[in-house]
């Protein structure tokens, strides 16, 4: 399997709004930490070590 | 370069006031914006007289809302005015997002093939009512008048009784029924003690017209933290006669009154045009934004509609198109209430009906204006992320949102609606406005939109009958029939409307499904109408014996 690159989201502005209202009350200490949290949490859930390695350059890189 | 002559309307003494007379009328507009002209234009055109109060005694200063969508379009085409409107503005398809330095990426709004109005013009508002006004003017049923300004409103069980402030003096109306259409500000709303809660955003705007003759594409252009403009997002808008709308994003510590003098916007201007091009700045203003809606559109005899009923954030264009179907939900209900062929619980669906809208835009809006003013600094991370990742990947792109453009709110939930029965699929679902298609009638093309007209119309797919109107209780539908009084050579209509062999759709007078049906059946038709005209299941029975 490769990194998915197109959208997967269905109905992408509530997931957004979702995410970031969930965190509208947390100071940024707080929302970093659960941002790694969450990281963790959606790297589990995708498992394929490649599609991991995949991702965590096009992160490094900022897309490009 | 050009440079708008505003006109001047004329101040008239009206008759009541000279002679001292108080006068009931049915139907008074507060307001003659772009909702309450087209309030008095839609209330006529069902045969309504009308009246129109304004403060002023001219039209919008500055573009304003400059962004019209194909719905309102087609809601101004019933009414006969949307041909100019097109024609005297600027109709566009793409939009382009910048992230600092570079594009991020490139939307086209892509109009499906087969409609007659285009998904959006931009149009200064100064023109659009000059236009409405001229049309407004023209009609025998409604009567413009201006500078003059309601003082006070006091309900009756049967009326409203208004309190005009005009050069010569205060004079005292009645209106059976007030269309408020004064705007966010609404002095209506206030003298009425409505609620009007939301959120307020704690950001300022100024936008500015600009005129110059540029290359610029026609084309919606949006920066977010652009090298002229850093941290913040800049919005650049074609309108008519090579004049251009920028919007800049100034955050909350920026002094309005500081930021609007000409010494602060011409440097921001030209920074972000270059040095070279010459242009002249028309107007500008400043603004600060809340998304608030009021907490019923109808307050006994007072109906609210446009701005004074709910307020929107500006990306998206949901203000003056939303307030503008606002008037075609409402008039046709009016009108019948006026007529006596319905009661007036049917005015409490425009709230249901309208509000629900307004709560749909406002979402939207919100929504947009998060992603736009990013409240935290890890929320910015996230908007940033998705921008940088947009350049490279489409996932991202979806994300991106610098504003959703305004498209009609369908009333799923709507107690007017009759249910689909299970074998219905596909199509256009009960609630919802009818699609357009390119049609013949006597071998001619025309629009099916047009054939609809504004009253009840029942559509069906290739029944043989003589039948050519469904009457129940006060209502009559005229009758279509596909292969007999329209033709549908490119198929279009029947696959925009999931249609086959004796599919009958029933279309209300504002042109939205009130119900549809697999095959044809008067009883069930006339049912149908009584439904979406507020009748409940007893006098629906009556009615129909």
């Amino acid at each position: 399997m490769m990194l998915n690159l197109s959208p997967n989201i269905a109905d992408p502005d509530d997931f957004y709004a979702e995410l970031i209202n969930s965190q509208r009350d947390l100071d940024e200490d707080q929302a970093l930490r659960m941002n790694a949290r969450l990281i963790l949490l959606l790297a589990n859930h995708v498992g394929d070590r490649r599609v991991l390695t995949e991702a965590i350059g096009c992160a490094r890189t900022g897309g490009g | 370069m050009t440079s708008y002559i505003y006109p001047k309307f004329g101040y008239r003494r009206s008759q009541e006031q000279a002679e001292g007379i108080v006068k009931r009328h049915p139907i008074v507009v507060i307001g003659a914006g772009p909702i309450g002209l087209t309030a008095a234009l839609d209330c006529a055109a069902r045969g309504q007289p009308v009246v129109v109060l304004d403060d002023n005694d001219t039209v919008s200063i500055g573009s304003r809302a400059v962004c019209y969508a194909k719905r309102p379009l087609e809601i101004w085409d019933r009414l006969g005015c949307a041909a100019p409107m097109v024609e005297r503005g600027v109709s566009w398809n793409v939009g382009k997002v910048f992230f600092q330095d570079q594009m991020s990426y490139q939307f086209d709004l892509l109009p499906e093939a087969g409609h007659q109005w285009p998904a959006m013009i931009n149009l200064q508002q100064y023109h659009l009512e000059e236009m409405l006004v001229a049309k407004c003017s023209a009609n025998p049923l409604i009567e413009l008048r201006w500078k003059h300004r309601l003082i006070s409103l006091k309900q009756a069980a049967d009326h409203a009784v208004l309190a005009v402030e005009t050069p010569d003096g205060i004079f005292t109306m009645e209106a059976q029924w007030v269309i408020a259409c004064d705007g966010a500000n609404s002095d209506v709303r206030k003298m009425v003690g409505a609620e009007f809660t939301g959120q307020f955003f704690q950001d300022r705007f100024l936008i500015a017209d600009v005129a110059m003759k540029a290359d610029f594409p026609t084309e919606r252009w949006f920066w977010f933290d652009p090298p002229f403009h850093r941290g913040q997002s800049v919005l650049l808008h074609r309108q008519a006669d090579n004049l251009w709308r920028i919007d800049f994003q100034l955050g909350w510590d920026a002094d309005p009154d500081e930021e609007k003098r000409p010494e602060r916007v011409i440097p921001r201007i030209r920074a972000m045009l270059g040095e070279d091009t010459e242009f002249v700045l028309e107007w500008v203003s400043i603004y600060q934004f809340a998304c608030r809606r009021i907490d019923n559109f109808r307050q006994g005899r007072v109906l609210f509609a446009g701005d004074a009923a709910h307020q929107v954030s500006p990306f998206g264009a949901r203000g003056a198109n939303t307030g503008v179907q606002d008037i075609d939900n409402l008039a046709w209900k009016l009108a019948m209430v006026l007529r006596g062929e319905a009661s007036e619980a049917l005015l409490d669906s425009y709230h249901e009906e309208r509000a629900y809208a307004a709560d749909d835009n406002i979402l939207n809006s919100t929504r947009a204006t998060d992603f736009i003013t990013p409240k935290t600094k890890v929320s910015r991370y996230f908007r940033d992320a998705v921008l940088e990742l947009a350049r490279h990947h489409g996932f991202a792109r979806p994300l991106v949102n610098s504003g959703r453009l305004s498209t009609p709110t369908p009333y799923v939930t709507s107690a007017l609606n009759t249910p689909d029965d299970d074998a219905m699929m596909g199509g256009v679902r009960p609630g919802t406005n009818a699609a357009d298609a390119p049609i013949t009638a006597d071998g001619k093309p025309v629009w099916f939109l047009h054939c609809l007209g504004d009253a009840f119309t029942v559509v069906t797919f290739g029944k043989e009958t003589d039948k050519t109107e469904i009457a129940v209780g006060p209502f009559k539908a005229k009758l279509i029939v596909v292969g007999r009084d329209i033709a549908d050579p490119s198929g279009l209509l029947a696959e925009r409307y999931g249609a086959s062999p004796g599919t009958t759709y029933l279309f209300r007078p504002d042109q939205y499904v009130a119900a549809r049906w697999t095959g044809f059946d008067d009883a069930r038709i006339a049912d149908a109408m009584l439904r979406a005209s507020g009748h409940d299941i007893a006098g629906r029975k009556e009615l129909a014996a």
